[in-house]
Order: C-alpha cells, then sequence, then structure tokens
C-alpha cells in the first residue's frame, strides 16, 4: 500500500469516527444544557436596544425572536409546565420589531390567553398584544377577529367581543361572518350557535392545515357539548313526567322524547349514566369537551398543541 | 520516516506558523484589547453602580473571543494560498515533509498562536478584574472556564478556516468559516428548531444542526460574569467535542490537499 493511498485511509476513518463521535457528545451536551434553567433566559428585553443592534436588519430579528417565542411555548407545554413567564416579553420583543408580523398577533394571543397547560394564563397580556396589533395593522379584518375571539372565549365580555366584531366588519377588506358574529355577539343568543360561527370563520379563513384540523376538532366537540345539554334536559323532561330517572336510551325512545339511539360525532352511541347524566363511550377520542365527560376528568386536549397552534 | 522525525517535521511546521504570525504583528490586538477593556473598566466605574465585575467580565472574554476568531479566520485561511502564491510550499514539500504533516503542522501553529494570544488577554482580564474587585473570589474560576472555553472554540475556527483554506480562496475561505461561526453560535435554536420539525424536513433540518459547530455550547461568558457554576461534565464534553470536530475538519482538510494538484 503506498503512503499516499495509508495517509488517505487514516484520514477518512478519523473522518468518520469524530464526525459519529462528535454528534454523540453533542447529543449529551444538548441534554445537559436543555435543562429549564439554561434555557429560560432572555438577556436583552429591550426591543429598543435590540432595535439598534439589529442594524436595520429587523426583519429577520423579529423572525428569529418569533421563533424563539414558538419554540419557548412549545418547549414548556410539551413539559406540561405552567411557567410561561418569558412568553410575554418574547411577543413584546418581537412585535415593537416588526409591528407588521401578524401571526405573531394571531398565535401569539392564542399562547397568551388561555389557562395553563393551554396556553400561559395571561388574557391581559393577550389582549395587549391585540390591541397593539391593531393599532400598528388597523386594516386586518382578522385581528378584529381575534381580539373578538379572545373577549368572548377567555374573558366573557359579550359587548366588547360584538364591539371588536363590529370594528372588523366595517373594514373594506373582511370576511362577511363579521357582521354577523357582531349581531349575535350583541344579542348574546344561541351560546353553541355563536361558537360553532366563530369556529367555523376560523375554519373557513385560513389554508393552515393545522388550524383547520384544530377548528375541526373545536366543532366536533360543539356539537358533543350540544348533543349532551339536549340530552340531559330530555332525562330531567322525562324524570318531571314519570318521576323516575330513565334506565336506559329506549325509555326515551318509548316515550317519544328520542327517535333512535343518539350517537357521538364519531359513531359512538352516548351513554346514559344510572344518575341521569350523559356521557361519551370514549372521552379521549374527541377533544376539547366540556360535557359528557366523567366527574372531575379535565378536557381532552391534543397531544402536542403547540404544534397544531391552538386556533 | 520514524515517528520522532515526524513530530519534529510537524513540531517545526507549527514553530514557523507561529513565528510567521508574530512577525506579521497579529498580537498588537493585545494593545488595543488593553486600551478597551482598562477604558470600559474605567468608565463603568464612573457611570453605573455595581456591575463592574459583570461588564469587565462579559467585555473582556467577549473581546477575548471574538478577537482571536477574526485571528484564527484571517491567519487560517491564508495558511495555505499564502505559501502557495510565494512558491514557499513547494521548498517545503519538496523535503521530507509530507502534505498532511504540512496541515498539521499549520493547524499547531495557529492555535498555538491563539493559545498564547488568550493566555495574555487573559492576564489582561484578571488584572482589570482585581482593579475593579480589588480581590479575586472563588466565582472566578469560572471565568478560566469560560475562557478555556473560548480555547475550544479556537479550535475548531482554525480547523474549519485550515479546512477552506486546502479547496477555496481566501475570500470564500473567510466567507464560509464566518458563516459557520454565525450559524454555530445559534445552532442551540437551529436544533430547538428540528425537534419541532416533522417529517423530512425535520431530518434534514436536524442532519444540518448536528452538522454545523455548536458553538453556543462553548460561549459561558453570561455564566461566567453572573458566577453560576459551569458543570463539570459539560467541561469533559466540550473538550471531547471541540477535539473531535477539529479532529474532523483537519482530516477532512487532509484528504482534499493530498489530492490537490499544486503544479
Amino acid at each position: 500500500m503506498s503512503a499516499t493511498r495509508r495517509v488517505n485511509l487514516v484520514a477518512s476513518a478519523v473522518l468518520l469516527f469524530s464526525m459519529a463521535g462528535a454528534t454523540a457528545t453533542l447529543y449529551a451536551i444538548d441534554h445537559l444544557r436543555w435543562e429549564p434553567a439554561a434555557q429560560e433566559a432572555l438577556y436583552v428585553r429591550s426591543p429598543k436596544v435590540l432595535r439598534r443592534l439589529s442594524l436595520g436588519y429587523t426583519g429577520l430579528l423579529a423572525d428569529i425572536y418569533w421563533t424563539r417565542a414558538v419554540q419557548y411555548f412549545g418547549e414548556q407545554h410539551h413539559a406540561h409546565s405552567h411557567d410561561f413567564r418569558l412568553l410575554a416579553p418574547l411577543l413584546e420583543v418581537t412585535t415593537e420589531l416588526d409591528p407588521k408580523l401578524l401571526p405573531a398577533y394571531q398565535f401569539g394571543a392564542n399562547f397568551l390567553a388561555p389557562k395553563p397547560p393551554s396556553g400561559a394564563g395571561l388574557p391581559g397580556a393577550a389582549l395587549a398584544l391585540m390591541q397593539y396589533g391593531i393599532e400598528h395593522n388597523p386594516d386586518q379584518w382578522r385581528l378584529y377577529y381575534n381580539l373578538g375571539f379572545l373577549y368572548y372565549t377567555e374573558l366573557k365580555d359579550y359587548p366588547k367581543a360584538a364591539d371588536a366584531f363590529a370594528r372588523g366588519a366595517k373594514l373594506p377588506v373582511t370576511n362577511p361572518f363579521m357582521p354577523i358574529l357582531a349581531a349575535q355577539m350583541a344579542q348574546h343568543a344561541g351560546e353553541f350557535d355563536t361558537a360553532r360561527m366563530l369556529w367555523f370563520t376560523t375554519y373557513q379563513s385560513t389554508q393552515e392545515a393545522q388550524i383547520r384540523e384544530n377548528a375541526v376538532q373545536h366543532l366536533l366537540a360543539l356539537q358533543v357539548d350540544e348533543d349532551v345539554t339536549r340530552l340531559e334536559q330530555v332525562v330531567e323532561k322525562y324524570r318531571q313526567q314519570t318521576g323516575k330517572l330513565p334506565t336506559s336510551m329506549g325509555d326515551l325512545e318509548g316515550a317519544g322524547f328520542i327517535r333512535g339511539t343518539p350517537m357521538d360525532p364519531k359513531g359512538h352511541p352516548y351513554r346514559l349514566m344510572p344518575d341521569g347524566r350523559i356521557e361519551v363511550r370514549d372521552p379521549e377520542s374527541i377533544f376539547f369537551i366540556t360535557k359528557g365527560l366523567p366527574p372531575g376528568a379535565e378536557p381532552p386536549q391534543p397531544p402536542q398543541r403547540a404544534q397544531a397552534a391552538s386556533k | 520516516m520514524n515517528s520522532g522525525g515526524m513530530n519534529s517535521r510537524i513540531g517545526y511546521i507549527a514553530f514557523n506558523t507561529f513565528r510567521e504570525a508574530v512577525r506579521d504583528r497579529v498580537l498588537y490586538n493585545l494593545i488595543a484589547f488593553a486600551l478597551l477593556l482598562s477604558g470600559a473598566a474605567i468608565l463603568v466605574g464612573e457611570i453605573s453602580i455595581d456591575i463592574e465585575r459583570l461588564v469587565v467580565v462579559n467585555l473582556g472574554l467577549t473581546a477575548v473571543s471574538l478577537f482571536g476568531v477574526v485571528i484564527a479566520i484571517f491567519i487560517g485561511i491564508g495558511l495555505v494560498s499564502k505559501e502557495i502564491d510565494k512558491r514557499t510550499l513547494y521548498t517545503v514539500l519538496s523535503r521530507p515533509v509530507r502534505r498532511w504533516e504540512f496541515v498539521v503542522g499549520k493547524f499547531f501553529g495557529l492555535t498555538g498562536t491563539l493559545v498564547v494570544n488568550t493566555f495574555l488577554m487573559a492576564i489582561g482580564v484578571f488584572v482589570a478584574l482585581l482593579c475593579v474587585a480589588h480581590k479575586f473570589e472563588k466565582m472566578d474560576v469560572w471565568v478560566l472556564v469560560a475562557l478555556y472555553f473560548i480555547v475550544l472554540q479556537f479550535l475548531i475556527v482554525c480547523a474549519l478556516a485550515l479546512f477552506f483554506s486546502s479547496f477555496s480562496t481566501p475570500l470564500m475561505s473567510a466567507v464560509f468559516t464566518f458563516a459557520l461561526f454565525v450559524i454555530g453560535s445559534l445552532a442551540e435554536d437551529l436544533r430547538g428548531f428540528a425537534r419541532i420539525t416533522q417529517g423530512a424536513g425535520g431530518w434534514l433540518v436536524k442532519a444540518v444542526a448536528y452538522l454545523v459547530p455548536n458553538f453556543s455550547a462553548l460561549n459561558a461568558i453570561s455564566q461566567a460574569a453572573r458566577g453560576d457554576p459551569v458543570p463539570g461534565r459539560l467541561i469533559l464534553y466540550n473538550s471531547v467535542y471541540a477535539l473531535l470536530y477539529s479532529a474532523m475538519a483537519i482530516s477532512g482538510a487532509v484528504l482534499i490537499f493530498q489530492r490537490r494538484n499544486l503544479k
């Protein structure tokens, strides 16, 4: 074997061995460093300082900070943490660096508002973020829609939700559902119908597959909540008429209250419990339901909701 | 050729590289460093409260790192091309010096230059620290660890600069090395992004994230300034990582340089 060939062989072996070794070591380093204390640091909180440090490349820096915010939320959510203290500052820095970065408002408010572990439980911060977004993007109907959504779902402030939808409805480019939502919100009538329209608007106003899937899950959950509410009212009527609780769905059908066995959206029959409550057969199969669950059970959440961006 | 001769040839090339760097007035950067550090220490002492130590450590170690990286890149990229331009490479290789010995010798010469430079700057950092704090504290040991990590960083940058200069022009080598330094400094964000990306794109990002040098783990400046301890295992892993990554880049440089037509 010639000397050159020998050198080539040794160098190739060293290259492969060191590449494999470096990757394995890096993997070990990641497991050392990705402990919460090492990750949770936001050294520069001032958007003004960052703006100067960016030398004018604020768009790129905003994109980096937005990615950091998404990662941070995903990490904390994945770890079932209730501590989201860096989320609001990260979003603040992002939107001040680039006030036109619409996803940061739309998703950011959804990360901030819901109670942990689904979100940070900071509806006030979400509200401030949306208002800042509208201030800098007054012609974007989606932001008014998100603001109305926030008032409706998290803050239960129906007049303000109606106002947000109404302001969005007046824009030159808007969604046809906005005036209807504003009217429904003002009347605060038909809770299920309103929620259904909100999720339907979310579904049809985006092409993002994960958001659409999330809207579908919410629509299915609404269907279950509405079915269970209606069936429990029927059970109550039966009890008032007969003086006893029905023992099966057949009793309700025999009394003429329902036709056939009622099914949930997944095709499973609803269960009538001995105490008159209605439960779904497989609570884990339908996410976000608030009714039809066993006593004390939490509404099931889809896995990796952070990635699905929750709205 | 026996191993003793090989070692002496590598040592000779390394020593000459170091001597050439010194002759090129590379160590003049120490003057700028000393002025920067003493100026900052005095200025911050005048206009701020209770952050003198933080500023001296943060500014001192950042300057050590950046000055070193700039030196590593700008000397590293010229190590091969300069020898070809001046035709001194042919003289060296016409003697019983193998091409791989030339590459390895150049690498040791450049890292040696940077180690000496870092050592002198480290003395400056500790003198400035003593001036502002009037005594050394137990937590100052983490400043030494951060300096050690910076030296590890230089090993990788030198190896990369040499790797690129083995097949590219000095300008392109500088661009490639600097780009990898920037990407490597954001490596943790890149791997975090890879972890939440699904499918084929996720695997691609993961592969890139593990292939680029991880400079972020080698940056313990903020911890050192705050006096936060650095885990012993991190020191071990970082040492192994820097050695392996440098070995990878140097063996790549050797493989390319072996095939290069120098006529």
